[in-house]
């Protein structure tokens, strides 16, 4: 069954990956700019990232038929610094309209700090500027639950449609409130954090299947790229219907990743 | 929509499914607790003290058992903190809610 991960960063994965995912059904994904595991120590190592994000990684996917999207912006852990952060912030204009960008993101918090919350909302200003889609990040364990009610909080006061914002990695704890307020959830499959394939489709039973999706986030982290087509075995293996699996896998990516032009996916 | 309504399996077969899996789980807990009680120098940890206190909603009867526990090992507070003193989280909240 063909599939669609909107949230991989190709950039830490082998062209492996990309030839396993490919035979696994993926004809396109997303990657939003993310922390490298390392902060970087210039602008013009932002200038490089984004280059690879727009230039090399969509040749390298081509190779296997998967469509290459990206987002972009200073992640949240590269934020705390508010000066440097605007710096490389005044350097996206020069990629903002490249012909796989699709957004802003993924942009949001980490541990929760005034300086994070700027960078926020000057990623949230710029992308109601654009009148982009926006990819939000939400903190990891324990500070998940207070980061994504502030993120929530920023969008409405920015004056974002919240059904052109996606809020990811949410769990038990989120989904409910991020889902309730109109925003779209995307939920990450993760082996020791965020959710498992079979927490993830435990969601999608009590919470339904309208504006939400799964991803892998695969990274240079403990992270697995087919972890999508894995939830989709989970779900078939629970009798849900096809229908309802290529709604979360695919139908749904397209609804929300079709409102930017620049989003491309043979149907 | 209910939990049991929404799984199309029935009890049984979702018992045969993961009873295995979820019986491994358990053991793999219980020897992470005895491998800290056999450690040199045993100290009060936060993490420790909130998974105790998770484990405890696993048994309580009560269901949602995983949304609960996702609050338990939650950072409840709602103002943004002046300055990220680290870039990681560690899992369990420094200060620990009530069970």
């Amino acid at each position: 069954m063909k599939y669609i991960d909107p949230h991989i960063h190709m950039v830490s994965r082998t062209t492996d990956d990309y030839m396993r995912m490919a035979q696994a059904g993926c004809v396109a994904i997303t990657e939003p700019a993310f922390w490298a595991g390392y902060d970087r120590c210039s602008v013009d190592g932002f200038r490089d990232y984004y280059r690879q994000l727009t230039e090399t990684e969509p040749a390298r996917a081509a190779q296997y038929g998967i469509h290459h999207h990206c987002w972009l912006c200073i992640n949240p852990k590269e934020a705390e610094d508010v000066g440097f952060a605007r710096e490389v912030m005044s350097c996206l204009p020069e990629f903002l309209d490249k012909s796989n960008v699709l957004g802003i993101g993924e942009i949001g918090l980490n541990k929760n700090s005034r300086n994070e919350m700027t960078i926020l909302e000057a990623h949230l200003e710029l992308a109601k500027s654009l009148d982009s889609l926006v990819l939000v990040h939400t903190p990891h364990l324990e500070d998940k639950l207070k980061g994504t009610q502030l993120i929530m909080d920023a969008v409405n006061n920015a004056g974002l449609q919240p059904d052109k914002v996606l809020i990811d990695h949410v769990e038990e704890h989120t989904v409910g409130e991020v889902l309730e307020r109109g925003f779209w959830a995307g939920m990450t499959l993760y082996p020791d954090s965020k959710c498992t394939p079979q927490r993830a489709v435990d969601i999608l039973e009590r919470w339904g299947t309208d504006r939400i999706w799964m991803n892998s986030a695969g990274d240079w982290g403990n992270s697995d790229p087919l972890a999508v087509p894995k939830a989709q075995v989970e779900m078939r293996l629970r009798r849900h219907p096809s229908a309802m699996i290529e709604k979360v896998t695919f139908d749904n990516p397209i609804t929300f990743l079709g409102r930017s032009p620049n989003f491309h996916v043979e149907c | 929509m209910t939990e049991s309504e929404s799984c199309p399996l029935t009890h049984r077969e979702a018992i045969d499914l993961w009873f295995l899996e979820n019986r491994a789980k358990v053991l793999d807990i219980a020897a992470f607790l005895d491998r800290l009680d056999r450690t040199g120098d045993p100290e009060d940890d936060f993490r420790i003290a909130a998974l105790r206190n998770a484990l405890s909603l696993l048994i309580d009867g009560q269901g949602d058992r995983t949304r609960r526990i996702q609050l338990l090992l939650s950072d409840r507070s709602s103002e943004p903190i002046e300055a990220a003193p680290t870039q990681g989280a560690f899992g369990a909240p420094l200060r620990i809610p009530e069970a």
